[in-house]
């Protein structure tokens, strides 16, 4: 019996390397285990019960292009839609072998914190079904943590992979801008987009990365990597200078919990031998968000603008006049979230506004930018909470869009400079997972792999929810 | 820096999105808070910065002017909602 | 119209010829069947991006360059946002305030003489789709019962080219248009067929008192296809124009269609809201900097010209013709049939008249077979010398055979031979005045000779008895 709620994708691939297993096994373990216990999580939207490669099997979230196998990113008006082409991050999994269990849930193209904003319900937490997964990567991430895959891909614009990584107790990295192709992820907003790995482990998570990273010729803002993705082995800290931001720490809004266990994994970083100190971050706490708010709407305003029920997905055309039909099947197909979204961004777009916001959130990220690298003129790293709370409870900010927003406050700031970070699970607090955030510089990946894994066999977090720790026999 | 229902009508028509009377209500409220919380931006004076529309300083990335098969005819309306000679099918614009 | 001026501007679309897609590896081709020449990118399937055609960009620098811009040293693709089937994303990526190209002047040789055509930018985007509208009234928007899309055409590359509104009148705009079309075409990079679509011009109109600086309201000018249209769409929009100031009205600001049939202008629907298009940098994309390893061979690369070549012709030719000249593709011809002998104003009468009609391609033609054909152009019959002119195109085409011909079948080219025959012959001349009939067969000999035998006996045969007889 293999044991999926344990299972490493590394300890599967050698499983299967040693011909312990067969690949047909680990994917219906897999399909097993979904069946078993995703009727309660909802973390699939669809499986695919076909074999397609030898390798370890992975879920993608729901807005990864996959030849052939529906792909909504979470919105009606997507239902139904199957892509005739594989997104570069899917074409790479399937040359290194790795079978596709399915798609996996999300907020509607990516907006939410919760995933609560499907258009086809919500995830539940692993850790306590009446709490959110975090979102908008929040099936992959439950999937991940309830041992319904081994490894998931989700994809990251605010935090979507590192703040549900953090709600769900599982490792999650958001690569930095450029590395990870962006052709044939469903865009939400493309300065900002990046497709990362949710994993067990920090080495899984370099394993997936360097399957999936590197320059891609269909798209333009991609570049090579420096150099190879080292998997990480030390367990020392030594020479390592982590800067903690001050505005990070004194943040309201932070639970005391998640800052207890945050300082605790900051105590033992600095018994593994690395310099912890204070650094400064103020614009870029204090204007993380608003900059986030009026970029990121005002791309995706664009970006959502081809579903219009032309080529393909929804349409709604009783009255049989274009304008109509655009109107009617855009209203219909999307969902709250995307609408506000589509209006604030069409708004920062619009004549006589570009200025005060789109094109003053572009000089925002310009501080921003310069804030971080300053900051890492004196340090290697930056660390803070990942997630200023714990999984909440489902509904809790559904009808104050600004509170959900405020959940991305610490992961924001470091996505608009482009810059790669890593959510590592660091304890717990009131019995649910808190994640810990490191910051590295650009294409910083194989250092914070080397402190995320130290830290990891220091903190020793067990993984597995404990209410499904019983579970598998 | 509240936005007026006007004006999240005329939003709403730019973007191609028909609201009903209470989303119209409830989105300029909620619009209203957004950007009262995003006009925090407008604080700075940055008029000697340059804006960043990049994460990262690429330039000049381009291809061969070399031709791919393009799709074959039925995938490329697979998805369509409607079709009709190899064509999409679509409303007319009414005046 | 002495009392109002016209001011024009042109805005000019050119298909570039490049053999595939601005942003995707799909072919440029016309007249496949629907849809087939497209791809996710194309379609604007959700999550494809799109990548710069590295030979388009060049092509607009080399296009940028003859029109006297300067290259950008950082340009900006942005995203034009706005909701019409024929866009496959919901925007157009196009360039907005960072063009390729900027600060042009084009100079277009009048009779006058120079005129200066300045040219606010010229920049790089997608073309749209093709929309048939089905049923309604004879397949225009208006009625029609729905419309089919067909995206071959959608995201083929396209240059805009920017005018200043520095024309001052149809004909002008026709001239000005005509020559860029020439330049366009020798740098290789368009057809530029008006009638294809593969060059487009909407002209932006105004007029104002003669002496006047400010500009009044002015109105676009769209779909003419072609530049006869061009200038009778423009001629009727001014008189328009002239007739609502004139009669104190105010001319709107609106965008009309030319009806060449009818000669009829329509105005478009008037949008309740100005079109918002929510210009912003395209974020799949990053800067062009066109390094100056690609744009200085492109410069040093550059052909003369065809507006230099109409300066340099104009010492031999008046304007006219040397604008024919270029502006047909003629004028290299003529510059080699003049080096060869040829006097220049028939010689560019013949290319521009009779040479045009018989529709020869000046490149397949020999330079100094055509120059002997012109020379003897007053001593052939006008039959032989059209056939002349008509096959000059013909691989190993030799002026000799028609010269020759002439020189047969026409009475006025053998009589001067046949008087010289007798002059150089006295006593043959007398002894057959004399009585001696058989000497006839003597001249008629000679004057064969000298035509080596190529003259008609007969022929020869009366005009020595009548030349003998005088
Ligand atoms: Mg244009
Ligand atoms: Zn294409």
């Amino acid at each position: 019996m293999i044991d999926t709620l344990r299972l490493t994708a590394e300890e599967a691939s050698g499983l299967l390397e040693r011909g312990e297993v067969s690949p047909a096994e680990l994917h219906a373990a897999y399909l097993g285990a979904i069946e078993e216990r995703d009727g309660e999580l909802n973390a699939y939207l669809r499986t695919v019960a076909e074999l397609d490669g030898e390798g370890v099997p992975i879920a993608f979230k729901d807005l990864i292009s996959t030849r052939g196998v529906e792909t909504t990113a979470g919105s009606r008006i997507l239902s139904g839609y199957t892509p005739v082409f594989d997104a570069t991050v899917a074409t790479r999994c399937r040359e290194a072998g790795l079978p596709l269990l399915g798609k996996t849930n999300m907020d509607e193209f990516a907006m939410g914190s919760s995933t609560e904003n499907s258009g086809f319900g919500p995830t539940r937490n692993p850790w306590d079904p009446e709490r959110v997964p975090g979102g908008s990567s929040g099936g992959s991430a439950a999937a991940v943590a309830a041992g319904l895959a081994p490894w998931a891909l989700g994809s990251d614009t605010g935090g979507s992979v590192k703040q549900p990584a953090a709600l769900c107790g599982v490792v999650g990295l958001r690569p930095t801008y450029g590395t990870v192709s962006r052709y044939g992820i469903l865009a939400f907003a493309s300065s900002l987009d990046q497709i990362g790995p949710l994993t067990k482990t920090v080495r899984d998570c370099a394993l997936l990365y360097r399957t999936i990273a590197g320059r891609d010729p269909c798209d333009s803002t991609t570049v090579d990597l420096p150099g190879p993705v080292e998997l990480p082995e030390g367990e020392d800290l030594r020479r390592v200078r982590i800067g903690l931001p001050r505005q990070m720490l004194e943040l309201e809004g932070i639970e005391p919990g998640v800052a207890r266990a945050v300082e605790s994994a900051l105590d033992l970083a600095r018994e593994l031998g690395a310099e912890v100190a204070e650094c400064e971050l103020p614009r870029s706490v204090e204007y993380g968000l608003p900059c986030y708010y009026l970029i990121a709407p005002a791309e995706a305003s664009s970006n959502l603008a081809r579903y219009d029920g032309v080529r393909y997905g929804l349409r709604v055309d009783e009255a049989w006049e274009l304008d109509a039909m655009y109107e009617r099947t855009r209203d219909a197909g999307f969902g709250d979230e995307p609408k506000r979204r589509i209006m604030l961004g069409t708004y920062a777009l619009s004549a006589g506004y570009y200025e005060a916001y789109y094109g003053q959130a572009q000089k925002v990220r310009t501080l921003i930018r310069r804030e971080h690298e300053a900051v890492f003129e004196c340090f290697d790293l930056i660390a803070s909470a990942t997630s200023p709370t714990v999984a909440f409870p489902l509904g809790a900010k559904t009808q104050n869009p600004l509170a959900m927003y405020a959940s991305d406050l610490l992961t924001i700031p470091s996505n608009l400079a482009g810059l790669p970070g890593l959510s590592i699970p660091c304890g717990l607090a009131d019995a649910l997972p808190v994640g810990l955030q490191l910051i590295g510089p650009q294409f910083s990946e194989n250092l914070l792999f080397r402190a995320g894994h130290a830290l990891e066999q220091a903190l020793a977090f067990d993984a597995v929810p404990a209410r499904l720790a019983g579970a598998a026999t | 820096m509240a936005i007026l229902r006007e004006q999240v009508l005329h939003v709403a028509q730019l973007a191609r999105l028909a609201l009903t009377d209470e989303e119209v209500e409830r989105f300029t409220r909620q619009l209203g808070a957004i950007l009262d919380a995003v006009g925090k931006v407008a604080e700075l004076d940055l008029a000697d910065v340059e804006p960043t529309a990049h994460p990262l300083d690429l330039v000049n990335v381009w291809r061969a002017d070399e031709p791919r098969p393009s799709l074959a005819a039925d995938d490329a309306l697979a998805n369509a909602p409607a079709r009709e000679q190899g064509a999409f099918r679509v409303p007319p614009r009414r005046a | 119209m002495n009392r109002w001026e016209p001011v024009i501007g042109l805005e000019i679309h050119v298909h570039l010829k490049t053999r595939t897609k601005m942003f995707c590896a799909c072919a440029v081709e016309y007249g496949a069947e629907p849809n087939t020449l497209t791809c996710p990118v194309c379609l604007g399937h959700p999550g494809t991006l799109p990548v710069p055609n590295a030979r388009a960009v060049e092509w607009t620098v080399k296009l940028g360059l003859a029109l006297g811009c300067e290259i950008a040293a950082h340009a900006v693709f942005h995203r034009k946002n706005y909701f019409y089937p024929d866009l496959a994303k919901g925007y157009q990526i196009s360039q907005y305030d960072e063009p390729l190209c900027r600060d042009g002047r084009f100079l277009v040789p009048t009779a006058e003489g120079e005129l200066e055509v300045g040219i606010v930018r010229a920049h790089l985007e997608e073309d749209a789709a093709k929309i048939v509208h089905v049923g309604g009234a004879g397949g225009r928007i208006g009625g029609a019962d729905y419309s089919l899309v067909d995206y071959n055409r959608a995201g083929t590359p396209l240059v805009e080219i920017v005018t200043r509104p520095d024309l001052r009148s149809a004909d002008d705009a026709r001239r000005f248009l005509q020559l860029l079309r020439q330049t366009i075409v020798e740098l290789g990079i368009s057809d530029a067929e008006m009638e294809k679509g593969t060059l487009r011009a909407d002209a932006n109109i105004s007029v104002r008192r003669a002496g006047d600086t400010g500009l009044r309201t002015r109105t676009e000018l769209k779909n003419m296809n072609s530049f006869s249209f061009i200038a009778r769409g423009i001629e009727a929009e001014l008189a328009r124009q002239v007739e609502v100031w004139e009669s104190g009205g105010e001319v709107v600001q609106q965008t009309y269609d030319f009806h060449a049939d009818t000669g009829a202008l329509t105005a478009r629907r008037t949008k309740e809201e100005a079109e918002d298009y929510r210009y912003f940098p395209e974020p799949d994309l990053v800067p062009l900097s066109p390094p100056p390893e690609l744009v200085e061979p492109v410069r040093r690369q550059l052909p003369e010209l065809p507006g230099a070549r109409v300066g340099r012709l104009r010492a031999d030719l008046d304007f006219e013709a040397a604008t024919g000249l270029v502006t047909s593709g003629r004028d290299r011809l003529f510059e080699a049939v003049v080096a060869a002998g040829g006097e220049p104003r028939p010689t560019a009468n013949v290319l521009m008249n009779q040479f045009a009609t018989a529709g020869v391609d000046p490149a397949a033609v020999e330079a100094d077979e055509f120059a002997k054909l012109i020379a003897a152009r007053d001593r052939i019959p006008r039959d032989t010398f059209l056939r002349a002119v008509a096959e000059s195109g013909r691989p190993g085409f030799a002026a000799e055979p028609y010269l020759a011909e002439a020189a047969i079948s026409d009475t006025d080219a053998l009589a001067p031979l046949v008087e010289r025959v007798l002059a150089e012959n006295p006593k043959q001349v007398a002894s057959y005045r004399g009585g001696k009939e058989g000497v006839l067969g003597f001249f008629v000999g000679q004057v064969m000779r000298e035509t080596r035998g190529k003259a008609d006996p007969k022929v020869v045969n009366e005009l020595v008895r009548e030349k003998l007889r005088a």
